[in-house]
């Protein structure tokens, strides 16, 4: 299988400040890889500097196996980019704002047309077709934007936090439509502040910060080495957690810290078993539990895990969900 | 076109796009970047009432407020003034070119753009040629206006289209300064900001609204030297008779000389952001 992106030693900088410094990173032809960090690590430098919006200033990239730099025009050929935030316009409405760029992209008017309302069918805005896109919701906004990255049929689709401020139910949506475009032989480059949507969607997944990749594999590899799940603990009276913490610590053989003033515990665990034994001897020293819960590591955590310290910027983490 | 033979990513190249940019691609992407200036501009109504309503409260406020104080007579500021409005619109109206491009960099509009196999170029001129469009709607307005409380120009329908033509070149050269301004501004406000510093002295220092001699000596010595000068004189002497060749000599020196300092400034900066 080839690679439809190859990138090596990406480095950019801004007023001296480092945005990307060395980014190694491939994406296997229809395939899905995940870039997964904090805001400020790079996610949209890397996307920009791969779609040809950014030269970067050390290292090079080929997309479809030709130069960003070099061969700018070929690489525009094959790509679509779907951005952080909408690039549509409010005024036009939806069919406008496609029909426009079917004709840029040098298809006929009834071509045009035809793309627009197929497009407009699949993501679900054919009764918005003639309406200003200032009335749509965000996630119709975002829709619209996907469909207008999409009308050229690209080979490579480029999505930047494309989830980023949807409701759980547009995500939903924007997650089955990944799908069905890889499906349909696409690669995409997705980039996310959620270790969810990466686990969801992602083949690969690219961990960065600060503008370096400090962890690479599949989802699978990545979670099992923040661990699987998290146990976090609370006790009713918190002057007991420095007690509880230690007995976790014995059980789960992570190290558990507790500054005062905390109010919880969170620890990595490789196995859902250690639950009943943790229960059992708080039991035995007659700690009254306030709360105890196994969930999915949050991105913070996984930076933690990954790092031994919390992702600097961090925005929302993700919700706690078993 | 044999187009599935890209190496790699067994990459299905769009079929349409073709291998490179030609001049001729250049022009009908740019045309169709124009037609979106255009439907925007048909989709907001409420600008396009701007576009009448400013002028139609300058004509009708200078007219009949200073009119009398100014000629002694209505009427005949009236006519003075009428060139004067229409060159002070379409001036105004040029600080849109750099507000859109601004906002559209801003909105990432043309980052979707630039990602596109389109020419580079092609935002621009879209940009600008759409703009062509809403001044020459201004024109129109204000023309529309002056007929509406009795403005005849004795220059007749060639007077009057001569005079819109050259406003037109003139916006089209100072355009480019506005779409520099846009390029270097951070946000689409600053470029508001700092084109309404510029707009005002460069309109009122000028013989629009009252003649040059009736200034202050320095402020005369500006005026005189005032590009809008150049453009209202030679638009008076097309609409109500007079010579017209030199101001209208010294009008397209005047936009040869913007055009060959701000174009290159507005390419440059437009190439520097996007
Ligand atoms: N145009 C720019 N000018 C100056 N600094 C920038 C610019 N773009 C990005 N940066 C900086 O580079 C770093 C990486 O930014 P970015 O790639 O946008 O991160 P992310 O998309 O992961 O949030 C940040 O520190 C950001 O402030
Ligand atoms: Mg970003």
């Amino acid at each position: 299988m080839t690679d439809a992106i190859r990138a090596e030693g990406l480095v950019k900088q801004f007023k001296g400040k480092r945005a990307l410094d060395g980014v190694d990173l491939t994406a296997r032809t229809g395939t899905v890889l995940g870039v997964l960090g904090p805001n400020g690590s790079g996610k949209t430098t890397t996307v920009r500097i791969l779609a040809t919006l950014l030269r970067p200033d050390a290292g090079h990239a080929e997309v479809g196996g030709f130069d960003v730099v070099r061969e700018p025009h070929q690489v525009r050929r094959l790509i679509g980019l779907t951005g952080q935030y909408a690039a549509v316009d409010n005024e036009l409405t939806g069919t406008q704002n496609l029909v426009m760029i079917a004709r840029l992209l040098g298809m006929g008017r009834a071509e045009s047309r035809a793309r627009t309302t197929e497009l407009l069918e699949r993501f679900g805005l054919t009764d918005a077709a003639d309406r200003p896109v200032k009335t749509y919701s965000g996630g119709m906004r975002r829709r619209l934007d996907l469909a207008a990255s999409l009308v050229g049929r690209p080979s490579l689709l480029y999505l930047d936090e494309p989830t980023t401020g949807l409701d759980p139910h547009s995500r939903n949506g924007l997650w089955g439509v990944v799908r069905g475009l890889v499906d349909d032989g696409v690669t995409v480059l997705l980039t996310t502040q959620y270790l969810e949507e990466a686990d969801q969607l992602a083949d690969d997944l690219v961990v960065l910060d600060h503008g370096r990749v400090i962890s690479r594999g599949t989802p699978e590899e990545l979670k099992s080495r923040a661990g699987d799940q998290v146990l976090e603990l609370r006790t009713a009276d918190p002057g007991q957690l420095h007690l509880a913490g230690k007995i976790v610590e014995a059980v789960t053989g992570s190290p558990v810290e507790v500054a005062p003033g905390d109010l919880a515990v969170a620890v990595p665990v490789a196995d859902a078993g250690v639950l009943p034994e943790v229960v059992r001897r708080l039991d035995d020293q007659g700690l009254a539990v306030g709360e105890l819960s196994l969930r999915r590591p949050s991105l913070d955590e996984v930076f933690l895990a990954l790092t031994g310290r919390a992702a600097e910027e961090h925005t929302e983490n993700e919700e706690a969900r078993a | 076109m044999s187009t599935a033979t890209t190496e790699g990513a067994g990459a299905r190249t769009r079929a349409q796009v073709p291998e490179r940019i030609t001049p001729l691609t250049t022009i009908g992407n740019g045309l169709q970047l124009a037609r979106r200036s255009v439907l925007k501009i048909k989709a907001n109504p409420a600008e396009v009432l701007g576009l009448v309503l400013q002028p139609f409260m300058f004509v009708v406020l200078f007219v009949f407020v200073f009119g009398e104080a100014m000629m002694g007579d209505w009427r005949a500021y009236r006519d003075f003034l009428m060139p004067g409005v229409i060159a002070q619109s379409v001036v105004f109206a040029t600080l849109g070119t750099g507000f859109s491009l601004s906002e559209d960099v801003e909105k990432g509009v043309f980052d979707r753009f630039r990602s596109l196999p389109i020419a580079r170029s092609a935002p621009l001129i879209g940009a600008i040629l759409g703009d062509l469009v809403r001044y020459a709607i201004t024109v129109v307005m204000v023309l529309l206006v002056g007929l509406l409380i009795g403005f005849r120009p004795e220059g007749g329908a060639v007077g009057v289209i001569g005079a819109g033509l050259l406003v037109l070149v003139f916006a089209f050269a100072l355009c480019w300064m506005s779409a520099f301004v846009g390029m270097i501004a951070r946000t689409p406000m600053s470029v508001q900001a700092f084109g309404m510093i510029l707009m005002f002295p460069l309109t009122f220092a000028s013989s629009a609204f009252v003649s040059p001699d009736d200034m202050p000596g320095w402020l005369r010595a500006v005026a005189a030297n005032n590009p809008v000068t150049h453009l209202v004189d030679s638009m008076r002497a097309l609409m109500l008779g007079g010579d017209a060749a030199s101001p209208v000599a010294w009008t397209l020196v005047w936009a040869a000389v913007i055009t060959a300092v701000f174009f290159p400034l507005a390419v440059w900066a437009y190439r520097r952001r996007t």
